[in-house]
């Protein structure tokens, strides 16, 4: 990842930098091309006052109206708990995936299960479920799985195979992979790992907004009430247990914790949330039910009858909901990635050593973490109070949010650059200097982004505008499971392909994936 | 060579295979003696845990067992738990009511408020919108900025979305320009009286309630139409409560649902008293859900 700086500028041929600038007009003439189409419209008349609403809550936080100390730590906990266990249930079953991931079939299931968003999986699985602990456990691990799965296959393959010849011949595949292969991942495993946790806590307190009670339970409350004070401590309440986590997570705590947190959430059942059983024909009922489309539900045998059936069931979820919910979906996904692009060219010197000094640079620091560390449904949800519905509260929330990660991350990634000491300074030491030697890096970066601006896209949709999320809400509120099953599947299928043809594109850009660091 | 990252990854594997027996161990522990109630949240949250804290501490001292109400996001969560039999008891809405009984078998309705027999929609407008009240709603109202409550809600969306259709034989969004789910009457109010949306379908007893208290700018926004009368909200209860709770469970918590007299506590809902209701009085609403393809 870090040994790329000069060289890519030697090698940076012209037809090479001639790629990166048609890639680069494409994607804007594309997002060009949507703005017509898309609805971006101010509908609260004062949008001012509510903005200033808000920014005074921000400066007077406060626990006062809406819950106690007790309430808010009990929500700590729960958010961290729900992350904590949601991981190791992932990297257990993310790794034995990675094993074999030679199988189509366990790449393409891998591919599939992440495909399909947190909150997704969090409204399915409350049907089983119910609000319990378990919904938003298997709602995190499930998703995060498939992408432990594939990051640590990648991780697995990309080791130095020369040690093999220091084995005995004719070693089992046990020692192959131990003494080799996961031996010299090891610390890559460890560090991805841990790093996910940083995402694992969000998705914990995303689950909040569909009802579990993590800290987005009460910051959905709040905002929705207007209680910008409460919101504004309880936001400060996560940024800041983001901010902290190098000082009270380590690999070799994670047992320990893990165990603290099973033990914590036993007898609690979530306190308010007891659950009596689980009941048995519900699950049954569930699958060989609920989300049968409704046409095979009760016919005896499939023929053509039910065929046709099938399609004239089809067919109108396809019209009313699935296709305006997919070019919705794309399209938004589509215009947020070029304005991430641009806040990230923006944004990424505030925090690298190559342009601000010291204190400066803290107060970067400070800025972006905050902006990185609050999920795009939350940023939305505000940006909403602020504008009113239409597509530009998602469009500002998608890209501030995604444009800080890849900020930060090509600042690290500049940081070490390596300039001639008289190299220019300022805004031609950005231009000149800098700019052309990360920007194949922060092609590809926005490349890897766009999958997951696309499922967020997707899910925005649950706050009101059209994309596939609205649809899928709707199937919900509606207890039609089979609607939501066919939606979600195909929400997972448009993923699938914008993930393969970013992939084509990354590999056109001559760079390995670099999953490792731009998981966010 | 010594493997020294085997005793890092053994510890992480175990805990990783102990947890998933432990996760399902834990979600079946039974708390048999606790009744645990719902509502739908069709209004601030606040407002909501006021209201149902002190309904949890009467039907606690009704029925002698402790009795907890838990509030939930959405309209959609409420039915869930009803049907997961993680609440017992509900406080639905006619729709929800109706997607309730039809989830759980053998659920039924057992009271109603005495307005909820005879509930309507206002149609609430912004001043900006020009609209003025009339017997009918006008059709100046086509293109305009409008918004439901939640999606699942009776007096929100359901009913209002039924009259449209008659009246002017559009779905909604081919009607308005915008159609917003606000999410509960309160927002809606909220929205409509901001000039987001010009106007709204509202619950008739939320929007009494907030003029009443003032709460709301009646020279800013004001209703335009009130919408016929349909039955409305309604509490039910698992059909299995007998067998969890004792033979009679239900008719007691019948009894004490229906000799609700204090008046602090009838007008949070806000309801003069509760009367009997059962599963047939909302034959209409389910019907009404099929002709606008809601249900199938």
């Amino acid at each position: 990842m870090r040994n790329n700086n000069g060289g890519s500028l030697v090698s940076g041929t012209l037809t090479q930098a001639g790629d990166y600038r048609r890639l680069s007009a494409v994607f804007l003439l594309i997002a060009l091309l949507t703005v017509p189409f898309a609805d971006l419209d101010i509908t609260v008349m004062d949008a001012g006052g509510v903005l200033e609403d808000i920014a005074w809550g921000m400066v007077t936080p406060t626990l006062a109206g809406l819950l106690s100390v007790s309430d808010l730590l009990k929500a700590v906990c729960m958010t961290v708990a729900f992350a904590l266990l949601a991981l190791v249930l992932a990297a257990g079953f993310g790794f034995f995936m990675a094993l074999l991931m030679r199988f189509t079939a366990v790449r393409f299931f891998a591919a599939t299960i992440r495909a399909v968003h947190e909150l997704f999986w969090g409204l399915l699985l409350m049907q089983l479920f119910g609000l319990t602990p378990l919904t938003a456990i298997l709602a995190i691990a499930i998703p995060y799985a498939g992408m432990f799965a594939r990051v640590y296959k990648e991780l697995l393959e990309s080791v130095d195979t020369g040690a093999y010849d220091a084995l005995a011949p004719g070693s089992d595949l046990l020692s192959r992979w131990s003494y080799v292969r996961i031996s010299q991942a090891w610390p890559q495993l460890r560090s991805y790992t841990l790093y996910r946790f940083e995402c694992a806590l969000r998705s914990s307190a995303v689950l909040g907004f569909i009802g579990l009670p993590t800290l987005g339970f009460y910051l959905e409350t709040a905002f929705n009430q207007g209680l910008y004070s409460e919101a504004a401590a309880l936001l400060y309440v996560f940024v800041l247990l983001i901010a902290t986590i190098p000082l009270w997570m380590r690999a070799s705590l994670w047992p320990i914790y893990s165990l603290l947190a099973l033990y914590w959430l036993a007898p609690f059942q979530l306190a308010p949330f007891q659950i009596q059983t689980l009941d048995q024909t519900l699950l049954q009922r569930f699958f060989t039910e609920d989300i049968i489309p409704l046409p095979l539900r009760h016919s005896e045998q499939f023929g053509a009858s039910t065929g046709l059936a099938l399609w004239q069931w089809f067919v109108p979820i396809w019209s009313a909901q699935l296709s305006p919910g997919l070019i919705n979906t794309l399209m938004l996904s589509l215009l947020a990635l070029p304005l991430t692009g641009l806040l990230a060219l923006l944004w990424f010197p505030a925090t690298s050593v190559l342009f601000v000094s010291l204190p400066w640079r803290g107060v970067g620091h400070i800025f972006m973490v905050v902006l990185r560390s609050v999920p795009e449904i939350m940023l939305a949800f505000v940006a909403l109070m602020i504008f009113g519905l239409s597509w530009l509260p998602a469009l500002l929330a998608l890209s501030i949010h995604n444009g800080a990660i890849i900020a930060h991350l090509m600042s690290r990634y500049s940081s070490v650059l390596n300039l001639r000491i008289d190299a220019e300074r300022g805004i031609n030491r950005y231009f000149f200097e800098v700019l052309p030697r990360v920007y194949q890096q922060f092609l590809s970066y926005l490349l890897y982004r766009w999958e997951i601006i696309l499922r967020e896209s997707a899910i925005l949709g649950i706050l009101g505008i059209h994309t596939l999320g609205f649809y899928i809400d709707s199937s919900f509120a509606e207890f039609r499971f089979d609607r939501a099953m066919v939606l979600i599947t195909f929400a997972a299928l448009l993923n699938i392909a914008v993930d393969r043809l970013a992939l084509v594109l990354r590999r056109r850009l001559h760079k390995k994936t670099e999953s490792v660091l731009s998981c966010y | 060579m010594k493997s020294f990252y085997c005793w890092k990854v053994i510890p992480s594997f175990l805990t990783c295979f102990l947890l998933l027996p432990a996760l399902s161990g834990f979600s079946l522990t039974v708390h048999a003696q606790t009744l645990v109630f719902t509502a739908i949240p069709d209004q601030d949250e606040t407002r909501l845990r006021q209201r149902f804290g002190k309904v949890a501490t009467y039907l606690s001292e009704q029925l002698n067992i402790p009795v907890n109400y838990i509030p939930v996001k959405s309209y959609t969560a409420a039915v869930t738990a009803f049907r997961n039999n993680q609440v017992q008891l509900a406080w639905f809405g006619g729709l929800s009511g109706v997607q309730a009984r039809r989830l759980s078998l053998g659920a039924r309705a057992l009271a109603q408020g005495a307005e909820d027999k005879m509930f309507k929609t206002y149609f609430i407008a912004n001043k900006g919108s020009g609209l003025t009240p009339a017997s009918q709603l006008p059709d100046s109202i086509a293109g305009m900025r409008f918004t439901f409550g939640s999606k699942g809600s009776t007096s929100g969306r359901l009913m209002p979305e039924y009259f449209l259709r008659q009246q002017f034989d559009k779905s909604p969004d081919k009607l308005f320009s915008r159609v917003g789910f606000s999410g509960d009457h309160q927002k809606t109010i909220e929205l409509v009286a901001s000039g987001a949306y010009q106007l709204g379908a509202v619950n008739y007893a939320v929007w009494e309630k907030n003029v009443a208290e003032s709460r709301v700018d009646t020279d800013k926004v004001f209703v335009i139409w009130v919408t016929p009368s349909y039955p409305d909200y309604q509490w039910t209860i698992r059909g299995d409560v007998d067998a969890q709770f004792g033979a009679g469970f239900s008719q007691r918590v019948q009894h004490a649902l229906l000799s609700m007299r204090s008046p602090d506590l009838l007008a949070s809902f806000p309801r003069s008293a509760f009367i009997p209701a059962q599963n047939s009085d909302y034959k209409p609403i389910e019907q009404v859900a099929r002709s606008i393809g809601l249900m199938e």
